[in-house]
């Protein structure tokens, strides 16, 4: 089943000056879905995600919601955690979160319901009366997830979300994420990390010296890597290269093999199973790194 | 628009809360209404009955000493004079004024006010001058009827030939006073303005922030926020001072003392003074007039510190961005003493009317009478000022807020300007 499209962004521009950010990139993000935004630093992700959040307007292209073309109702519908990110150091934590979600567009009293219910869900309670400058970063972090997603957005952008959380609050994170996209929210991750992407992500864009170089289902995405290299573990040490196959590297009876082109892996298994006791056969998929590193320097 | 009334209210309220807000409100008030009680307290300090005893040998001066409303003199003799002498703090004297031919001295317990020493002093002179004045045949006579004490009053004609009394020296007196306080709540306030900037940038709330509102409305809503909160300190201000002077004056004056010194005892003393002196001088428009040029000033200054602020990292670097915007705020406070000199020259005239120094000089102007539409012309100007200074800075801050951990150079500003949104 395809999936709705809820956000797409077609040839965008961003220039500073003499310095170009963005140049055409496109990306369109699946309703429902995690999106990875990954690129390298000074890449043009934050740029990007500062254009979704409309903190600033792209020079040419055009930026599309939800079917609209995106404006200022939009506001209430994303949720923005900036990787610069902080809060009012002598403002109560209440108060605080209660004017965040106001200016977001919820009433006075929308925002103390759903600040109460995040509240009570993180068991964060008893900090509502606290100065945030009286709270560790760990906790103030914690305040600053719920500020992002308390209107209850329909697309939530956090850029390098982890960076500085401890690992137990980042598995908290990691799980309330879980679960607002398997309550239908969209979520964009923006990260330089490729490892947190991984096991988190179903699409991925990759964006590179302002341009997006790859993008689409992380599956299809690795599909199109797919190097023809496999695992192969025999009972012999003995295995050399043939016509099929090259050995690309060995270790006592465990060898990575690349089959060639022009030969089928069923008759590849079948010359090697002739000669030899085979263990396990297993395909190499790409991580997202090496994809990741792989695109960067065909470029 | 409800957005941007909800950051005024967190501008305002966060700032209204604050101990250094609350004291300063307090105390202000205090000094002030101090430095307008404390000459009259002085001044009736000095106002109660005192009995001095005066000893000479043989009585030349001490008969022609004159009671005077609080001093009274009486002559006493030799051995009363020693005895008090011993005995001072028994006496039933304030001091004892010792005559030995041309030397005079006065024994007290506690050093005696400079007020009465000069009373005396002064009666002493004259006594003496006129001894000396008949010794060398002069009528005193002639002398006293040839003194002259000349007072100019000054009156001021308007158009409509309506003629109203006038006082330089309260004119420059309120010139002076709103001039400064013009330059100092700009200076105040428009620093809160920066400091409240860079306070965002620094916490990293900004960027959350304007996801949600615009920058120029975060930018707005901080500038009305802490202007509310500078007029209710002024307001304040006002209000406490007269309630304070008020109270101080029913509570430190006695009221039976003053009657004798003032006909109308209902009235309070300040307040008389006050419209006696200010008469002649239009203040309701002055009145009007400082509200509009503390507002617009400080609008127009304090876009400016909000660009400076949002160009910088920490307040320490603000300095080569804050000195070109205060020189022309510094200027007009030099030239306050200039333009007093000759408040109707064309330098007055052309400092009161460039938006910059405008707020300042053209509040130094008003009490010596200005032209309607020098006035309008000025105000007219300091609009469009504001509207091109906050249509410049907004573009300076909506670029600087986002821009972290780099010196920014004057070069980079320009650049800023040209950014699209």
């Amino acid at each position: 089943m395809k999936k709705n499209i809820l956000l797409t962004v077609e040839d965008v521009v961003k220039k500073y000056g003499d310095y170009t950010a963005l140049n055409k990139v496109n990306i369109s993000v699946p309703e429902s879905s995690i999106y990875g935004l990954l690129g390298p630093n000074g890449a043009g992700k934050t740029t990007l995600m500062r254009i979704i959040n409309q903190i600033t307007a792209p020079d040419q292209g055009k930026v599309t919601f939800n079917g609209e073309k995106l404006n200022q109702n939009h506001i209430k519908d994303i949720g923005y955690l900036p990787e610069e990110r902080g809060l009012y150091k002598k403002m109560k934590v209440g108060e605080q979160v209660l004017y965040l979600a106001q200016l977001k567009g919820m009433s006075y009293n929308e925002a103390i319901e759903k600040l109460k219910f995040w509240f009570e869900k993180l068991e964060i309670t008893h900090w509502w009366s606290k100065r945030v400058e009286e709270l560790s970063k760990g906790m103030a972090q914690k305040i600053q997830f719920v500020v992002t997603v308390i209107h209850k957005p329909k697309l939530l952008i956090f850029d390098e979300p982890f960076s500085g959380f401890d690992p137990i609050n980042a598995a908290i994170i990691r799980k309330e994420i879980l679960q607002l996209r398997d309550n239908g929210t969209t979520i964009i991750f923006s990260t330089h990390r490729m490892e947190s992407v991984e096991e988190i992500c179903d699409h991925i864009a990759l964006i590179n010296n302002s341009k997006t170089i790859l993008e689409g289902p992380i599956d299809k995405i690795k599909d199109d890597f797919q190097s023809n290299t496999y695992e192969v573990i025999l009972k012999e040490k003995n295995l050399v290269s043939s016509q099929e196959f090259d050995i690309l590297s060995k270790n006592e009876n465990n060898y990575k093999i690349k089959i060639n082109d022009n030969f089928k892996l069923n008759q590849t298994i079948d010359i090697i199973n002739k000669n030899f006791n085979i263990i396990s056969f297993k395909k190499e998929t790409p991580s997202v790194e090496d994809i990741f590193i792989k695109s960067i320097n065909n470029e | 628009m409800n957005k941007i009334f909800l950051i005024i209210k967190r501008e305002y309220l966060v700032r209204v809360k604050k101990k250094s807000f609350i004291i300063m409100t307090i105390l202000a008030p205090i000094l002030m209404a101090g430095l307008i009680i404390a000459p009259v307290l002085i001044a009736n300090q000095d106002q109660q009955n005192r009995l001095i005893a005066i000893n000479e040998e043989t009585p030349r001066y001490s008969n022609k000493i004159n009671d005077t409303e609080f001093t009274h003199f009486t002559i006493i003799n030799q051995d009363e004079a020693d005895e008090i002498k011993n005995n001072i703090l028994e006496a039933p004297y304030y001091a004892l004024l010792d005559i030995k031919d041309t030397s005079f001295t006065i024994y007290s317990s506690q050093q005696i006010s400079l007020n009465l020493r000069r009373e005396i002093e002064n009666q002493l002179e004259i006594i003496i001058e006129r001894d000396k004045l008949k010794q060398a045949g002069i009528d005193i006579e002639i002398i006293e009827s040839s003194k002259t004490n000349i007072n100019i009053e000054t009156k001021i004609i308007d158009i409509e030939g309506k003629t109203t009394s006038s006082n330089t020296e309260v004119s420059i007196g309120i010139g002076f006073i709103t001039g400064i306080l013009i330059y100092m709540f700009i200076f105040m306030y428009g620093t809160m303005v920066m400091r409240g900037v860079i306070e965002e940038k620094t916490n990293r709330i900004v960027e959350i922030i304007i996801s949600s509102v615009k920058p120029f409305q975060l930018m707005m809503g901080k500038i009305i926020g802490v202007a509310l909160v500078g007029l209710t300190q002024f307001i304040l201000w006002i209000l406490l001072t007269i309630l304070i002077s008020f109270f101080a004056e029913l509570i430190l004056i006695d009221a039976s003392e003053i009657t004798t010194s003032t006909d109308n005892i209902n009235q309070s003393v300040i307040l008389n003074e006050f419209t006696k002196l200010t008469g002649g001088i239009d203040l309701i428009t002055i009145f009007i007039s400082f509200i509009f040029f503390f507002l617009f000033g400080y609008l127009l200054y304090s876009s400016l510190f909000a660009a400076v602020g949002s160009a910088v990292d920490a307040e320490a670097d603000t300095q080569q961005f804050v000195l070109p915007i205060t020189i022309p705020l510094i200027l007009a406070f030099i030239f306050i003493q200039p333009v007093m000199d000759n408040p109707d020259g064309t330098l007055a005239f052309w400092l009161s009317i460039i938006p910059l120094t405008s707020p300042v000089i053209m509040m130094v102007r008003l009490p010596f009478g200005v032209e309607s539409w020098e006035l309008l012309l000025s105000m007219i100007l300091l609009i469009i000022g504001f509207i091109l200074t906050t249509y410049l800075a907004a573009k300076i801050y909506r670029t600087g807020i986002l821009m972290y951990g780099k010196k920014i150079s004057y070069k980079e500003l320009w650049k800023w300007l040209s950014y699209k949104g």
